[in-house]
């Protein structure tokens, strides 16, 4: 590839728009306004166009295909929302007919195109990956050559690069040098760097800010490989426990290092009498929650490493974790994220007899644990109770035609005992559960009588490790200083030359013209310089005459005709 | 403390409408100015100090309910709508001072008055927060959300002077219509305003018994009356109307049914307009903004954004995330509300990149800063109160 020399004597590479160094325009003789993105420099996706690697990246190095991936995903993400996604909906459901018992056709089609699961699908995936490439193509193809061209620029410029810039003008017959160095006074009061070469000037102020969207993207690239971490073990924990009042589980996803006792588990509620909340508690109509706290305790299980040996439990911290406020420790954070008042825990029974006044039966409460049953209960005297099944959330099961249990949480225990006694060494059988107590065949000669009901509150606790916060933090930091950087400051530059007997004087910015023409405003009002003028504007200003003109005279030769 | 404090909105209400109207005489007398000198500077001035003391008293109506509640006032549909409002007159209080825009101060100051109202249509009274809500998190996250929202807005009332400034309102086309679209939306809300006062000064309420969507009998109130009635709805309150058509139990027709009545009295309101002056409303306010040239709308709209941009990313993102990782134990849950605040995001990316790298500046940079402000309205309005998420607190 040949590099081009310009008349200044700068050798610019190639694809150079305009030249580095005395801004020449090399492509373009034309005499609209300079395209000023990027300087005019060369970039490599607008050079090279042969290999495949040219080819992929000239794909990605496309703002208008990171535009395109952008739009993509928005629309994307929005269709995701018209349902609700798989993990919103309510637990239990089979989604397969969820979606189409709820939301008719429409429903099922959501569900078979995947959207239930959009987020999580291949192909918003692929997107997000799509949109890190283009993030790191699009900005080494610009950055690059944007810096080249901002290090290399000298004072003195090309006639026609100050021409054709949007911020143009020219004064005659002044004292060049000295309205030069009042302007300069005055750029500097405004905290411009002023450059001065061959007595001309350009003074310039917040170049930084052109970096600003290199340095969000690479923010972007850092927050978006950090989410992609995730997916590799040991990097996310994500569990759940329920934890009874007064027990002690071991937390899942610590390799059974960790163990959480919940002391206790307490639930308050908004006063219904105070004042301040009255009409809204009306409204609502039910009592709303005020805080819901478990009193945990954490403890470490150190192992002495004997086969055998019992483990001892090593108090950590305890601490009351409420929504807000998790327990963490370790890099484990526990949360409070739901509770169950009232769960069944254990049903208490006393055996009597049917036909006569108990007799010989002995008076004997038996407890069933309903989380964990004993199998067998001796009364003594030759009487045994036996729980032959137990379904401790007991469902009929359509399809197998025979009962089953949904879960082995007891929130609809079904017991099937064995009677024996001294009259019926076999034994009779009963069912009891909730509201029922029934003989399986006939009629029976003894019943369990319910005697007691124990109940227990449950908390549930979320479990969470993830190690990829701090990448994310640090990917979220530069991203926000980097857009920081680009949106509140712009970057100005103001040129004076000497050209002959003429004081000429170009500005431009890459953002807020009015703002720039404030400075030029600045110079005139205390230089002798003419004030430039803003092409674009006056553009504007000539067609909207020029347009005015025309109206006018059709209307005139309406009224001729 | 309440009392006092919703009295101090009233008093923003009323200083922002003095505020409009000095905008508007500040932006008509423009043909005085050549005779009478001063005049006409003056009143934009004024109409300036007037939304500064009325952004003062509404800002006294957020300290007086914080005070009041406990916590800041941005935890339903009321607060955050009203707050939503204020923060808009905020940004124009800021931009004004760059741009000394009288004619952005018309635009915009209607547009807070009328979202303080909407707001108002909601229940008003202080209400208990739930666990989650209980954090200092609300506050930053919510209230910077709200100060980048809007300023955003802003972007939408430069974007519509550009519009109306530029556009050849002589000739039937889609750009015309495209306008005459957003002045008939703001008309809707206009109509849902004075309809919802309207039937709630006369005491209308009909019940009905429908089956909902689980087969089951349940009953529904409509505060409007039913032109489109719930499945198989029967109509219970003596003397209502009974419905002409019947809506599908999936949604709820009483909303449904407001909805219609808006968008109906909204068309009804701009066909009556368009008779009086027989011609685009759009056209009536084209002399308006004659004052500011169309480079100056076009770099206001983009202004506001490269200000507001920034603020929304980090209150509706990065703040987000931080308190979502402490509440919901996750930064990133995929609830409908947080979905749309990324798509608000990549949107006005989107618009940036086009702008910047694509050279989209004047009427397509002026539609995409209007299509932005419907995204951030259509999170506020139809993501809360209808799809069902984590955020549905109100």
């Amino acid at each position: 590839m040949e590099k081009v020399k310009c008349e200044c004597g700068h050798v610019n590479p190639y694809g150079t728009v305009i030249c580095e160094s005395c801004g020449k325009p090399l492509q373009d003789e034309g005499k609209s306004l300079l395209n000023m993105r990027y300087e005019g420099a060369a970039r490599r996706s607008q050079t090279y166009k042969r290999s495949v690697v040219d080819h992929i990246w000239n794909f990605f190095s496309s703002v208008k295909v990171g535009i395109w991936i952008i739009v993509l995903l928005l629309v994307a993400s929005g269709f995701g929302t018209i349902f609700p996604q798989v993990e919103f909906i309510p637990p239990g459901e089979n989604p397969a007919v969820f979606y189409e018992n709820e939301y008719g056709t429409i429903g099922q089609l959501y569900y078979l195109l995947g959207f239930h699961n959009l987020y999580g699908s291949w192909w918003y995936m692929l997107l997000i990956a799509a949109l890190g490439v283009s993030l790191v193509i699009c900005s080494l193809d610009r950055v690059v050559p944007l810096y080249r061209a901002l290090k290399k620029q000298r004072v003195t410029r090309h006639e026609g690069f100050l021409k054709r810039q949007r911020v143009f003008g020219t004064s005659r017959g002044l004292d060049h040098e000295g309205e030069i160095e009042k302007a300069t006074k005055v750029l500097n009061e405004k905290k411009y760097n002023i450059y001065e070469e061959n007595g001309n000037i350009v003074a310039e102020k917040g170049r930084f800010s052109r970096w600003g969207p290199y340095v969000n993207h690479i923010g972007l690239i850092i927050f978006l490989f950090g989410a992609m971490l995730r997916f590799f073990p040991t990097m996310y924990v994500d569990e759940n426990i329920w934890v009874r009042d007064g027990e002690q589980v071991p937390v899942k996803g610590t390799d059974g290092q960790y163990y959480l006792y919940n002391e206790n588990f307490e639930i308050e509620l908004y006063d219904e009498d105070d004042e301040l909340y009255q009409e809204a508690l009306m409204r609502e109509g039910s009592s709303v929650v005020e805080t819901y706290r478990t009193s945990a305790v954490l403890l470490e299980r150190s192992d002495d490493g004997i086969v055998g040996s019992e483990a001892d439990y090593e108090k950590v911290k305890s601490h009351d974790i409420e929504v807000n406020d998790p327990l963490t420790h370790d890099g484990y954070s526990i949360y409070q994220v739901d509770y169950k008042l009232n769960e069944l825990s254990e049903f208490s029974f006393r055996l009597q007899s049917v036909a006569d006044d108990n007799g010989d039966v002995p008076d004997t409460e038996i407890t069933v644990d309903l989380y964990d049953p004993e199998m067998s209960y001796d009364l003594g005297g030759g009487y045994v109770v036996e729980i032959e099944e137990y379904f401790p959330d007991y469902v009929f099961d359509e399809h197998n035609q025979e009962p089953t249990t949904a879960t082995r949480i007891p929130d609809n225990p079904l017991i099937i005992f064995n009677v024996q006694t001294p009259s019926i060494p076999d034994g009779e059988k009963s069912v009891v559960g909730v509201q029922t107590n029934e003989p399986i065949l006939g009629e029976n000669e003894y019943r369990l009588e319910l005697s007691g009901v124990e109940m227990n509150d449950v908390t549930a606790l979320t479990v969470r490790l993830d190690r990829t916060l701090p990448l994310l933090i640090v990917g979220g930091f530069i991203f926000m200083v980097g857009l920081i950087q680009g949106s509140y400051w712009s970057h100005r530059r103001i040129w004076l030359q000497q050209k002959g007997e003429e004081l000429w004087v170009a500005g431009h910015t890459n953002k807020n013209w009015q703002s720039l023409m404030k400075d030029f405003e600045a110079i005139s009002s205390n230089t002798n310089i003419a004030m430039p003028i803003d092409q674009v504007e006056e553009d504007e200003l000539e067609q909207e005459r020029q347009y005015q003109r025309r109206r006018d005279e059709d209307q005139g030769s309406d009224v001729d005709a | 403390m309440p009392e006092l404090s919703s009295n101090l909105l009233l008093v923003a209400f009323f200083l922002y409408l003095l505020s409009t109207i000095l905008f508007a005489v500040a932006v008509t007398g423009k043909k005085f100015r050549n005779r009478q000198g001063h005049f006409q500077n003056r009143s934009g001035f004024l109409g300036y100090v007037a939304s500064i003391i009325g952004f003062l008293f509404a800002m006294g109506y957020f300290i007086t309910r914080w005070i009041a509640a406990g916590h800041a006032p941005v935890s339903n549909m009321f607060e955050y709508t009203a707050f939503l409002a204020i923060m808009m007159s905020f940004a124009l209080v800021i931009i004004y001072t760059i741009y000394k825009s009288d004619i952005l101060g018309l635009f915009t100051m209607p547009v807070v008055m009328l979202i303080i109202v909407y707001a108002s249509m909601f229940p008003t009274e202080i209400q208990p927060l739930i666990p989650a809500l209980q954090s200092y998190w609300l506050e930053i996250h919510v209230i910077t959300t709200a100060i980048g929202q809007g300023i955003l807005a802003i972007s939408f009332a430069a974007g519509l002077i550009y519009l109306v400034r530029v556009i050849d309102f002589t000739k039937r086309n889609k750009r015309v219509r495209g306008v005459e679209f957003i002045l008939y939306t703001i008309l809707c809300f206009v109509a849902y305003i004075s309809l919802s006062i309207g039937f709630n000064v006369a005491g209308y309420e009909a019940e009905f018994q429908y089956i909902n969507e689980n087969g089951q009998e349940a009953m529904m109130e409509y505060p409007m009356p039913a032109v489109v009635g719930p499945n198989e709805g029967q109509l219970l309150t003596d003397q209502a109307m009974e419905p002409f058509l019947s809506a599908p139990s999936i949604i709820e027709s009483n909303d449904l049914n407001t909805v219609v009545w808006s968008m109906v009295s909204g068309l009804l309101l701009y066909w009556l307009i368009r008779l009086a002056i027989r011609k685009p409303i759009g056209a009536v306010l084209q002399p308006l903004t004659k004052s500011i040239s169309p480079q100056a709308a076009d770099e206001l709209s983009y202004r506001a954004i490269a200000i507001g941009f920034p603020i929304f990313t980090l209150g509706g993102l990065i703040f987000a995330m931080i308190w979502a990782q402490i509440a919901w134990t996750r930064f990133w849950a995929w609830d409908p509300k947080e979905v749309w605040a990324l798509i608000t995001f990549l949107f006005y990316a989107a618009y940036l990149h086009l702008r910047l790298s694509r050279g989209w500046h004047g009427e397509r940079s002026a539609w995409l800063c209007v299509i932005g402000f419907a995204i951030i309205m259509f999170n506020l309005i139809f993501v809360n109160l209808i799809i069902a998420g984590l955020h549905s607190y109100a």
